[in-house]
């Protein structure tokens, strides 16, 4: 039983816990991915440079606000950083479609003209980071580092093995949450956000249904600067803040947006765990939890990790390929087109 | 004559900059009336509704609402007008639920939609029942009606269909122009295009054939059923 | 044939710019953007020929550039005879093991009736081949790295030359095409699968195989050292050394009145300009052909109307699957030219921005669709990708000469100036997509 227990925590420690906060952050991302494939139409390959952009001036307000000494206590500073960090990227996207994407949809360019433009700015973004706050890794978290830490947990359980529970791996989730619900109160409650999914599903209905595209369009942005910048930060408060990490994780998050469907939010955030999950369980060595579990003559004795840490992306590679040879608009229904 | 509520007049041009496909066209309708175009395959006949309401380019002839000149107006501004059109396919917003797409079509309005909704339902009870299914799960009558529904939102003076009855159950048919029918009956002018011309012709005030993009022949409906040329060259006998 | 005076007047202006560079700066720098501009205008063509030929939307360019370097330390080092014999061969039949695995899930998958024995069938081989793959794999693995990790610790290459495998250099040029067939293999794979789903899928999935690619050369140490790095290629051409050393080379260089020291690098890297301009002269002309052929215009008919062309018979797919490798072939080829050019493997060099967005920009600007449009842009590109940084130092000194020498802001942009190219380059692409869509040398 107590070995059960063990097993349990174990795994919570490593795999659930990481994975639950991972995912959180990858649907976010995919989220922001899913809208403007839905409403924009097009593979969005400057979004990781998107996330990197909130992070970054969500770290520099962190810093201003450290400098002058407001905190939040035992949370990190950043909370308070986050919403400067939406506003000046709603400020670039809104920016870079005037100036850039809104050519391309009055003439009506097909979806990989887009993609390739989205290069484009993917390296102007990626260099206004780079130029203004350097391509090394920068710490900005602050307050308590655990809700729990493993020695805290060892002595209340009595248990042999410890859980951590890193306080930046609560907010994550508890912000994942919170933004997932406005969202999806927003889409399916309000009249702008019916309109948005209006427009998604069918431009030309909703045209004659007298719906504003550049109205949807601006709101589309705005959201997306909100997912962005908040997954941003959080990605970046939780792991660390490094600028080409997050031109990496634009794979696990247009795998989480494809294999959710394209287009759809919800399998958005389904996709981000599964991705998640899958990446944290095959690259983790399960020797302990086995251990634990078998009778002592089964005790394995090599790590028993499937794939080592730096073949992750072959992971959600792997479930991407699967899906589209089984399930083309992904587990979710996305738009195929 | 009185003037018609809207009316086509001598239209002739073509989608973009492409070749002509109507040559001196006349579409009208009055108030509370249900007029049909009718005529066999390739003949313009949606090409025709289309340049009513604005989706085409067209270089000579005018459109005209209620007496205003609106040939330059976008497709947009008519619905603003009081026009409502409802396309033959990707008429209904497959992922919104029924009653979404009701209040998608009435999405210009500012007013309490409640009222217009009931009647709707009162209209085609079975999207009561359904309002909160998603639309695309609905069977092809099913769509239809949430298709007519929507463009019945917002309150429009004139309702356009491009071949409501396609790809429906004759007895699905026969329903659905009932309804439209009730819906003429309420003062709001109807404009269809159709294949099944013998059954559109008879319930219509007013009848188009178009044959090569051209008026050829133009009465109320019942005169141009018991036409013998018409009978003859569109009517199958 | 008419001449056109513009286009050969873009050429004569990116060689001046070349020219200039030698003649500012140094001849080493402006052979080195020639060397570079060759390889990259050899990529460009790979890549036009997906693009431009075919509407094919590859993001996966990095993996095959860096196959081509993969190739080249398989072909051109030296056997390391210990590792072969202490897990040479247990690597190997782990590797068979694998993809017997692969094959025999596919088998089972393509072979057999619909199902869940069927789907039962194929976990069942995967699963258990998984870990018959792991067993015999990792004990091979570990002790082909058991041996001298410090300087070997990997199993190799085919360059039988023993000692001297310094002598033979040739060797580097048979791993060219060696290259090339690497990254056709993988591209078959990948095409295999990816091709005739969406143009998005395509590029989500060479994306993805591009960075497993790279994943597997920065830890499979057996394989090419991992991120230890290979290092000493053999070469094709003479080593500077030798020329300082041959009394020759000197006599000569001082009836010039050159430093020999200089002048040996200078005459190395042109011996690489050489070969590298024999074989982007090859590919151009092989491009060119296939342009003008059948089977170029066949291409550009799919690439145009795809629906259109498969309605009259033609299977899009298949046609799809053969310029794709190609396409990836080539960028192969120049992978493993890049590679000889370095003589060392340096696999975390591999970075997206730089071999798979940094070619895109050349095409594009080049002109999409145009093999000559494709080898310019490739030079310029490279040109601007070296060049920005200086020239962007400058503009800071000059901007900011108003400013305190220790102002913290032009300290601070001054520092930043190397991440400007990332920002000319985005900034280059976005105003040709916006201005001249067609490129410098736009499609006849």
């Amino acid at each position: 039983m107590i070995d059960l227990l063990n097993a349990l925590v174990v795994l919570s420690n490593y795999v659930l816990i990481p994975a639950l906060a991972y995912g959180s952050q990858l649907a976010l991302g995919a989220l922001g991915v899913t809208l403007i494939y839905g409403i924009l139409r097009f593979s969005n390959f400057a979004h990781g440079d998107t996330m990197a952009f909130g992070a970054m001036v969500t770290i520099l307000v962190t810093w201003l606000f450290q400098g002058w000494g407001i905190s939040l206590g035992p949370l990190p500073t950043a909370l308070l950083a986050i919403p400067f960090g939406i506003a000046a990227t709603a400020a670039l996207l809104l920016t870079t479609d005037q100036l850039v994407y809104r050519f391309y949809r009055q003439q009506k360019a097909a979806p990989v003209i887009l993609v390739i433009v989205s290069m484009g700015v993917m390296f102007v973004m990626n260099g206004l980071v780079r130029f203004i706050i350097g391509p090394n890794d920068q710490r900005f978290s602050d307050g308590e580092r655990f809700i729990i830490s493993a020695r805290e947990f060892k002595k209340i359980t009595g248990l042999s093995e410890g859980l951590a529970f890193k306080t930046t791996q609560g907010i994550t989730i508890v912000t994942a949450v919170i933004v997932v619900i406005a969202l999806f109160w927003f889409l399916n409650r309000t009249r702008t956000g019916k309109s948005m999914r209006a427009f998604s599903d069918n431009e030309d209905l909703a045209l004659l249904s007298g719906i504003n595209p550049d109205r949807v369009v601006m709101v589309t942005w705005l959201i997306v600067a909100g997912l962005a910048a908040t997954g941003g930060a959080l990605y970046g408060l939780d792991k660390s803040f490094k600028p080409f990490i997050y031109l990496q994780l634009l794979l696990p998050i247009f795998a989480a947006a494809v294999v959710g469907g394209l287009g759809n939010p919800l399998g958005a955030i389904a996709g981000g765990f599964v991705i998640a999950f899958s990446e944290v369980l095959i690259t983790y060595p399960l020797k302990k939890v086995l251990g634990y579990l078998l009778p002592d003559r089964f005790e394995p004795d090599t790590l028993v990790q499937l794939l080592s840490t730096d073949y992750k992306f072959a992971v959600s590679f792997t479930i991407l390929i699967i899906v589209l040879l089984f399930r083309p608009t992904g587990l979710f229904k996305g738009k195929s087109v | 004559m009185t003037e018609p509520f809207l009316i086509g007049e001598s239209m002739t041009g073509g989608y973009g900059r492409g070749a002509d496909i109507l040559y001196d066209c006349t579409i009208a309708v009055h108030p509370g009336e249900i007029a049909v175009i009718v005529g066999p395959n390739g003949a313009g006949k949606s090409t025709a509704m289309k340049a009513v309401f604005g989706m085409l380019n067209i270089h000579k002839g005018s459109v005209r609402l209620d007496g205003e000149d609106i040939t330059h107006l976008s497709p947009q501004h008519r619905v603003a007008k009081g026009m409502a059109f409802v396309p033959q396919t990707s008429n209904i917003f497959t992922s919104l639920t029924v009653e979404e797409n009701l209040e998608m079509g009435a999405f210009l309005r500012r007013d309490d939609i409640h009222v217009t909704m009931e009647q709707i339902f009162d209209l085609f009870p079975i999207l009561r029942d359904k309002r909160k299914q998603a639309a695309g799960e609905l069977s092809g009558g099913q769509r239809q009606q949430v298709a007519v529904g929507r463009a019945l939102m917002t309150q429009p003076k004139v309702l356009m269909l491009d071949e409501p009855t396609a790809g429906v159950s004759p007895i699905v048919m026969d329903e659905l122009f009932d309804r439209i029918i009730e819906v003429a009956r309420t003062g709001i002018s109807i404009l269809m295009v159709e294949q099944n011309a013998r059954q559109a012709l008879e319930i219509a005030d007013r009848g188009y054939v178009l044959v090569q993009g051209a008026n050829r022949f133009t009465n109320t409906g019942a005169a141009l059923l018991a036409d013998p040329d018409v009978r003859k060259s569109f009517l199958g006998g | 044939m008419t001449i056109n005076y513009k286009n050969i007047g873009l050429f004569f202006l990116v060689a001046c710019l070349i020219l200039g560079t030698g003649f500012v700066q140094s001849w080493n720098t402006a052979l080195f953007i020639l060397n570079m501009g060759l390889v990259s205008a050899i990529m460009a063509l790979g890549v036009n020929l997906q693009w431009g030929f075919a509407g094919l939307f590859n993001v996966g360019i990095m993996g095959f550039v860096a196959l081509g370097g993969l190739a080249a330390v398989l072909i051109s080092m030296p056997p390391t005879t210990e590792a072969w014999a202490a897990g040479g061969l247990q690597v190997l039949l782990g590797l068979i093991l694998g993809a017997a695995t692969v094959t025999g899930a596919i088998l089972v998958q393509t072979r057999t009736a619909a199902g869940r024995t069927r789907n039962l069938t194929t976990i069942a081989i995967l699963i258990g081949g998984f870990f018959i793959f792991r067993a015999v794999f990792d004990g091979g693995v570990a002790a082909v790295e058991a041996i001298d990790a410090a300087g070997t610790g990997y199993l190799g290459g085919l360059n039988f030359g023993g000692a001297n495998y310094k002598d033979w250099g040739f060797m580097t040029l048979i791993s060219w095409p060696v290259g090339g067939l690497l990254a056709a293999g993988v591209a078959w794979l990948i095409g295999k699968t990816a091709l005739g789903l969406r143009s998005d899928y395509l590029a989500i999935a060479t994306l993805g195989i591009s960075e497993i690619i790279i994943a597997v050369m920065k830890n499979e140490d057996w394989l090419s050292r991992g991120v230890k790095n290979v290092i000493g290629l053999p070469r094709p051409v003479p080593y500077e050394i030798e020329l300082q050393e041959s009394a020759g080379f000197i006599e000569r260089t001082s009836s010039l009145g050159l430093d020999p020291v200089t002048s040996s690098s200078i005459v190395v890297k042109l011996g690489y300009a050489g070969l590298f301009s024999i074989v982007l002269v090859i590919v151009l002309i092989l491009a060119q052909l296939a342009l003008a052929s059948p089977w170029g215009r066949m291409m550009r008919a799919i690439r145009d109307n795809e629906d259109a062309a498969e309605a009259m018979g033609k299977n899009v797919t298949a046609r799809h699957l053969q310029i794709f490798i190609l396409g990836s072939a080539i960028c192969g080829v120049a992978g493993a030219m890049m590679t000889t050019l370095d003589s060392q493997l340096t696999p975390a060099s591999y970075q997206p921005l730089r071999f798979t967005f940094l070619v895109w920009v050349m095409v594009i600007v080049g002109g999409s669709g145009n093999n000559f449009g494709s080898v310019l842009g490739g030079f310029l590109i490279f040109f601007l990708w070296v060049q920005v940084e200086p020239m962007g130092a400058i503009l800071i000194q000059i901007l900011t000469s108003g400013m305190a020498e220790d102002n913290g802001l032009r300290l601070h942009l001054l520092e930043s100036v190397a991440h400007m190219r990332l920002l000319t380059m985005g900034l280059i692409l976005i105003l040709v997509l916006r201005f001249a869509p067609k490129g410098l040398i736009p499609e006849k």
